[in-house]
Order: C-alpha cells, then structure tokens, then sequence
C-alpha cells in the first residue's frame, strides 16, 4: 500500500524583522491509511509548523522554501487554492489546541458541525445533524442527542474538544491532525478525551498526525515517533522501539525527566511551629461556597503539594492565604500568629513574607517593564535598596536564577523564552526575600525539560533559603518531583492528605486512586490496560456495535 | 439618463475585462498561482482602479479654460488636488532620505522603518509646531493689521487679480490672510492641544480610577459620565460657552480659557469610557496582582503598571481627539462663541469667506479662500492621524 502522505525534504521559513529564518531544515516524513505518527519537541521546535504543512497550509509570515507535500498523490504546494478548498475539511482535518478558541462562540456545536459536511456535499443537514449524533455518542458525550444544541460556552473543555474531534470526523477525512488536544485538560478529562480519539480513529481506519510534548501521551496513541528539535528530525522509530531503545541523546533525555525525583526529608517535629497553618477555613465567591473547611501546615523548608482537578478548589485556598480572598471562617497563622484576613489590613513585613509565583507568566510580568525593574521593584520596595545596590541585588539575584545578568537585565519579558520568564517570576518573589512561596502551577505551561530546570531551581532555593512552598498543581508527576507533603482536594475539600511516600502507595481514597491512575505512563499498553481495568472501553464498543 | 446608461455600459465593460484579464494572465503565465488563485472580484478591482487611473490622467491634462472662455472649475481643483499630492509626496519622500543619513543612530533607525505616510504626517506635525511657535517671525504683517486693499485674490499676481504684497491676498476689511493663517496655527492648534491635553489628564486618571478601585466610585463616575455624554456634545458646549461668556464679560482671555475647559470636560468623557475599558483589562491581569499583594500604593499601580500598557490604545485616541477637539473649537468659533476677533482662528476664517465658496464655477481663485484655512485644518488632521496610526502600528507590533 503505498504512503497517503508523503512529505518529502521540507523546509519551511519564518519572517521576523524581514529576514527570513529556518523553522523546519528538511523533513520528511510518510504516513499510511490508519496510522498514527507522533510528532514531538518542545516548544519551538516546529512541530504544529509541520503538522499544518502536512495540510498544505502555512500561517500568515511562514512560507514553504524547498520540498514537497503529497497527498494521496496531489501535491499540495502547487493545489490551486481551490483543489485545496475541495481537500480541507473534507479529507483532511485539523483538530486545535484549545478548542475554546477554536469554536465560534456565536453558533452552537452542531451548526459548526454540520458545516462542514454541507459545504462540501457530502451529507444533507438533517443527515448531518443525525451524524453528529452518532459520533458524539461514539466519542462518549454525555447526552449525545442534546449537547449540540447547546453554545461552546455551555459545554467543559474536555467535552469541547471531543465535540471538535466530532467535528473534524464529520466528513470522514483519510488524515487528522490533532495539535496538542488534550495539553490544556486535567489528567481525569484527558483519558476519556485520549481513549474516545484513539478509538474513532481506530474505528475509521484514518490516518493521523499527533502533536503533542507529552511523551506518556504520545506512546498510548501513535503507531511511530517523530522527535523533532528545532526544526531539525532527531530520529523516528516505532513507537514500542522509540521508548524501549531511543538512539540519539536528546530523545534519551527527554525520556529521562520524568524520573528527576527528590529523596523525602524526614518528618518535622509534632511540635514544631509550621510558617503556614491554614485552619478550618471556608471561603464562597459572592454566595457560591468554594471551599469547606480546609487545614493543613506548611512546616519550614517543606513543600506542601495541593493537587486535584481544575475546580477543586486548589488556586482558591491560594486566594485566602495571599488575602486576596478573605475567608469567610477559619485562620490563617503565619509562624503562629493569625493574619488579617485581607490583604489590605496586612503590614508590608507580612506581605513581603509570604510570595506568589504564578502559572502564567506572560500575565505574571508586566510587559512594558525590563527584567531590570521587574525584579528591582520588590527589592527598592521592601529593603529600601536603590542605585547601585539595588542593581547589584538585582545581579545577584538573576546569578541565584542562573541566568547572566549583563545579559538579560535591560531585556523586556517579551524577548525572553517561556521557561525564563518563570524563572524571572521566581527571583521576583525570591527579592521580598520570603519565607513562604506559593507555586502556582508554575510548570503546567513549560515543556518538560524546561519544567524540569525550572523544578531543580526551586528545590535548590529551598535548601539554600530554608523556603516553604505551597505548590499548586494537577501533575502527578510534579508532585513526585517536588513535594514532601501532599493535599488532595476535590470540590473544596480535603480529600486527603499526607506524606508524600505514603500517598504513592496504596490503599488511597477512592479520587486519590482515580487521580493517580490517570497519569499517563511511558508504557504503550497502559491506556488499554487502565480502559479495560476500568470497563470503560467495553461502553464505548457496546456503544458501537448498537451503531454497526 | 444616458449619465446612466454610459455608467452602467462602462462597468459592464470592467466587468468583462476583469474576466479577460485574469484568463489572458492565465494564458500568459502559463497558470501561475498568481492569476491562477485570483478571486474574480480582484480582477474586477485591478480593472475598475487602471480605468480610474487612466481617466485621472485624461482628466488631468484638459485645458483649465473652456472654449468660451469660461474657466473648468473642475480641472483647476483637480489639477491643484493633485499637484499637492504629488508635491506632499516628494517632500515626505526627501523628508524621510534626510531622517534617514542626518541624526543620531535611534533616530535614524526610526526613519528608516517609516511608512511614507507617517513621514508625512511627522513634517506636517513638524511644520505646524514650527509655525506655531515662531508665528510673530514667520508672519509678514499682525494677525490685527488691517490694510487698505480689500478681498485680494491669492496668488499674489495682479492679472488675476492678485496683490504681490499679499501672496495669499486678504480678507473683506483687508487684513493679509497670509498673517492670519499663520497667526491661526499658533490660536487653534495651540488651544486644542492644551485642551487635548487637559481632557486626557482628567479622563485618564478618573478611568483609571474607576477601573483600579471600582466600586461605588467607578458607579458614581460612570453614571456622571453617561448623563454628560447623553447630551450632544455641540448643543452642551454651546449652551454652556453663553452662560461663560455671561460671567467672562469684557474679560476675552477668560473666555478662551472657559472654553478650553468646557471643551476639555466634555472630551474627558470619552476618554474616561476608553481608559475605564482598557484598564479593567489590565487590572486583572496577574502582574497587577502580584503588585496589590506586594502593597503598592495606587499611584503605583496607575502609572507603574496600567499606564504604560494603556498608551497604544490611549495614543491613538489622542490623536483622533486631538482632531475632534480642534474641529470643536473651530465649529465653535465658526457660530461666533469660541475665538474672539481680532485674534486669528482658521474656523472663523473659514466662516468669514464660506460664501466665496458659491463662486467656485467662474473664478476658482476666488473660491480658494474658505479653501485655505479649511484645507489647513485638513492637513493636520490627516497629519496627525498618520503619525498616531504608525504609533499604533509600532507599539503594536512590539508586542507580538
């Protein structure tokens, strides 16, 4: 059988500042009906670049230079623009990242689904909308036959990129393209969201190309790997070989992060005084409860990890332990003593104590400001220092963050890369010289090996300054990572809570165990094995079968 | 009837020729992706603007005086139309080539990322500061002096009725309209920027305002600012410029100064509507946080942090502002309350000569004096929206 597509020594520019630079030097790659290709790299590394490529299509500033693109024997660069009109959406399809962005918010789901189908005359709307259905009952929505009747802003994430997912199936296209679908969802939506992908597509016979960073994600879906670094192709194998023997460096160290693992410090004294006690403490925004009656300690020189899915409550504890949400009962002690609930009535020695770093840090850094001042600020504001010895505390902090100070200190947070911008957050935190930080989701946003940097910088800060973090995070392996104690919270509660050892090891709560089962694993047959572990797979195929 | 029919018949005949085109390219090329890709209504657009073109260059070399003797209104002010075009754009043109090898190396990398127009737009803004400022030099008589030739036409040559002494000829009690409309410069560009100015400082800070504390503040402001803007805004400045030249009496300075305000207050409250939105768009942004937690003061906060995120938008309100108000002021002085005479203001200017306007038909010359100070008020607004638009254009650029 011969090759669908068939991508043959591309290369790809992109324009900034009117010269034109490589993003992608010679790839070539070639898919078959019902395959799965994994493309992976971190961010930057022109993977979504050459996953649109593979479509024919290049973002605006982008042009392909060298190479060509085949598909099912039309080569897609010289299309006319109408060929290529005839060809997208009806046999190819492209399934976005967030597909909050991506749906119009002005049209519910099965208008846009049935689009598609229609402008391209493969099915009468009515049959469309009936389609629509099927898949959406395939793709194991709830309430298949209502919820496209329903706005974008009615449905979660999770079950909005499934209704994409739909909605690229809806012609029955022989390639898909999914760019990174499930990195913006929690590990409990991303399964079901995982296996109803893997399925259709398996149901469908159709090709596709999977972009993502995630390396445990990418071994449960692809047939083969493709690791990408900077536009360049590291090497590509079968999936089951890829993992087992990885030839080349880089790919050995991307497989290597996940196993960056700090040895558990021994547990405090009963009685010692923690930095940050959070009792009983309950909180609503307006008349909506939040959370119910939450406490733990946060003792000196320990990391506390607060996890759980998004919703349950996590970035609300945060809120009441900066102030910025005053509780509506409970304390908050700060080495014993209560804080004033607000952050208003809180003296500057109280706020400069107790910092924040935050998961954003495009929004965390204002970007109208130098690296400079950004971290100056904090450090004039608390300890009075200006001139020269502001500038020098600066130098020394951007040394503390390992990042040379001649270098960055003039630079706006626009010219930095995402993992230096966190890094910038942290020295800005690091400047009130604390004794408490909250990490809020700080490496959700990161590649993994910059996570990883990122995660080894703040174990350091914490022995070398006696710190105490509050992390906030849904990543298990995260919390595997960092943490020393760990906090499950679900709908505002504690569900548990406990040494970070005893958490990994059986028997949990009944959430805690669904929480960590949903963790990808690095091994290809894990997804299958959890599915039919959990019984879930034998729905989705009862569900089929009823169709067929 | 046939002005209709030989409209439809000529975009008919685009119409095909659209069609031609783009087949005929087709051909030529060998389908490139060039013609091969074009939409038919671009075709359509590449034929209708050769037409255009070509009939502005027909047009253009008609003779200025018909057969009978009577001048072609219609050539003259296209043929000027386009003369100052071209004219505009050398002169940007050299402008930019001299930014471009004379300064310091900032500067010089400013000009050479320009647009044309926004060189344009910086020699106009330039021309005029220099004008304004220097007006008492510049002038050749006083904005009040009052000669004894009167309603002189403009090009200073005494055939067509010109005045060598007065190139630009003068107004019906014989003062050189020359002097005036640089004297004009210094008067109404002067009052709008000082007003401009004074409108952005108090709408600005109150949105801010209102957008950092909201609240019962930003409810009382929002609701002053709705009841001000419910009421049209020309009607509003008139009735208040009575009742202040009711309490200005004799005092004419103090009438200037009533209206600078008045104008002001009254444009703040647009600019309070633009800067509560941009700024409610920042506050919640994770930086404004982290400062509120560090405990800055509000000061801070405004013009530390909103501040300079706010500026593109805010820039580009300025200069479309700056526009209004000036257009304001020049209507106002126009109904008899802004500007008092003797003082040179292009908007009383343009009211003192609009009836000239009627002999456009048989002596364009003389119907070029409503045209100077008007066209005067034009180039500056175009000039500045140049400017204002490549800011835009910069700032936001550096973002993304």
């Amino acid at each position: 059988m011969s090759a669908l597509v068939e991508i043959r020594d591309l290369w790809i520019e992109g324009r900034s500042d009117e010269i034109w630079s490589p993003i992608i030097n010679g790839a070539s790659l070639s898919l078959k009906k019902g395959e799965v290709l994994g493309l992976i790299g971190e961010s930057g590394a022109g993977k979504s670049t050459l996953g649109l490529a593979a479509m024919g299509f290049t973002r605006d500033g982008v042009r392909i230079s060298k190479g060509s693109v085949m598909f099912d024997g039309i080569d897609l660069i010289t299309a006319s623009a109408a060929k290529k009109r005839e060809l997208l959406g009806k046999r190819i399809a492209y399934v976005a990242q967030s597909a909050a962005a991506s749906f119009n918010p002005a049209h519910k789901l099965i208008e846009q689904h049935t689009e598609g189908p229609v402008q391209h005359g493969v099915m009468s709307r009515s049959d469309s909308v009936e389609d629509g259905i099927e898949l959406y009952r395939r793709l194991r929505l709830p309430n298949p036959e209502e919820i496209g009747f329903r706005y974008p802003h009615q449905v979660s994430g999770g079950q909005l990129q499934r209704a994409m997912t739909a909605m690229a199936m809806s012609c029955r296209p022989d390639l898909i393209i999914f760019d990174e679908p499930t990195t913006a969802l929690d590990v409990t939506t991303q399964i079901e969201v995982l296996a109803s992908i893997r399925d259709i597509v398996e149901q469908f016979d159709t090709a596709a190309i999977y972009i993502t960073h995630d390396l445990a994600v990418v071994a449960q879906m692809a047939d083969r790997i493709k690791v990408l670094l900077k536009g360049d192709e590291v090497e590509e194998a079968d999936t089951r070989t890829m993992l087992s023997h990885p030839k080349e460096d880089y790919t050995k160290s991307l497989w290597a992060v996940r196993a960056f693992e700090r040895p558990q410090k021994p547990a405090v004294h009963t009685n010692a005084t923690p930095v940050v006690s959070v009792q009983n403490v309950s909180a609503a925004y307006g008349k909506i409860p939040v959370l119910h009656d939450v406490s733990f300690d946060i003792h000196e020189g320990r990391t506390v990890a607060v996890v759980g899915e998004s919703g349950s409550g996590k970035s609300t504890t945060a809120r009441c332990i900066t102030g910025l949400l005053p509780p509506s009962a409970g304390v908050i002690e700060f080495d014993g003593k209560a804080l004033p609930a607000n952050y208003k009535s809180r003296n500057k020695d109280q706020l400069r104590q107790a910092q924040m770093i935050y998961q954003m840090a495009d929004t965390a850094l204002n970007p109208r400001t130098t690296i400079g001042d950004i971290i100056g600020r904090p450090v004039q504001f608390y300890m009075g220092l200006t001139g020269k010895q502001k500038r020098r505390r600066v130098e020394e902090l951007l040394e503390e963050i390992e990042m040379p100070a001649a270098q960055y200190i003039d630079r706006l947070p626009s010219e930095l890369s995402g993992g230096q911008k966190q890094r910038i957050g942290i020295a800005r935190a690091l400047a009130a010289e604390p004794k408490f930080i909250i990490c809020d989701e700080v490496t959700s946003a990161l590649d993994q090996l910059v996570a990883e940097g990122i995660l080894k910088l703040l174990a350091r800060l914490q022995d070398d300054l006696k710190l105490s973090y509050m992390f906030i995070t849904h990543d298990l392996a995260t919390v595997k990572a960092i943490a020393d104690e760990v906090v499950v919270m679900k709908e505002g509660k504690v569900v548990e809570q406990g040494p970070k050892q005893e958490m990994f090891v059986p028997p949990h709560h009944p959430y805690t165990d669904l929480l960590l089962s949903s963790v990808p694993e690095m091994d290809p047959d894990w997804l299958t094995n959890l599915l039919n572990e959990r019984g879930v797979d034998n729905i989705g195929d009862a569900a089929v079968d009823k169709m067929s | 009837m046939s002005t209709l029919l030989t409209l439809v018949l000529i975009l008919l005949g685009v119409a095909a020729g659209g069609w031609v085109l783009r087949f005929a390219g087709q051909k030529a090329t060998g389908n490139a992706p060039m013609f091969r890709d074009m939409p038919y209504a671009v075709a359509f657009g590449y034929v209708l603007g050769a037409c255009l073109l070509m009939f502005s260059v027909w047009y253009f070399f008609q003779p200025t005086v018909t057969e009978a003797g009577v001048p072609n209104a219609g050539v003259v002010f296209f043929r000027w139309a386009v003369q100052f075009f071209i004219l505009s754009a050398i002169a940007a043109f050299l402008f930019r080539a001299l930014g471009r090898t004379v300064g310091t190396r900032g500067s010089k990398k400013l000009f050479r990322q320009m647009p044309l127009t926004a060189s344009f737009g910086v020699l106009v803004v330039i021309l005029y500061a220099f004008t304004a400022i220097f007006a008492a030099w510049l002038a050749p008589h006083g904005q009040e002096a009052i000669f004894a030739k009167v309603n002189v036409l403009p090009g200073g040559n005494a055939a067509t009725g010109g005045d060598p002494l007065f190139p630009l000829g003068t107004d019906q009690i014989g003062r050189d309209l020359l002097s005036r409309l640089i004297y004009g410069a210094q008067n109404t560009v002067g009052i709008a920027f000082v007003t401009t100015c004074l409108a952005f400082f108090l709408g600005g800070t109150l949105g801010f305002l209102a957008a950092t504390l909201q609240g019962w503040l930003d409810q009382v402001l929002s609701r002053a600012v709705d009841v001000l803007m419910a009421i049209p805004s020309l009607i509003f400045a008139l009735l208040l410029m009575t009742i202040a030249s009711a309490w200005a009496g004799s005092e004419r300075w103090l009438l200037t100064v009533y209206m600078i305000l008045i104008i002001a207050v009254i444009d703040s409250t647009r600019v309070f509507r633009l800067a509560r939105a941009v700024g409610l768009n920042i506050v919640v942004m994770d930086y404004i946080e982290a400062a509120k937690l560090r405990g800055e003061g509000l000061g801070y906060l405004i013009f530390k942090e909103i501040l300079p995120n706010a500026t593109a938008p805010l820039l580009a309100e300025f200069g479309l502002r700056f526009c209004f108000v000036f257009l304001t002021i020049a209507s106002l002085s126009f109904l008899g309350v802004g500007i008092q005479p003797p003082l040179a203001d292009w908007g009383t200017m343009v009211r003192d000569s609009a009836q000239f306007i009627n002999f456009a038909a048989f002596s364009p010359l003389t119907a070029a004096l409503p045209l100077l100070a008007a066209g005067a008020i034009a180039l500056l607004t175009v000039g500045v929206n140049f400017v204002v638009d490549w800011m835009l254009h910069r700032s936001s650029g550096l973002k993304e």
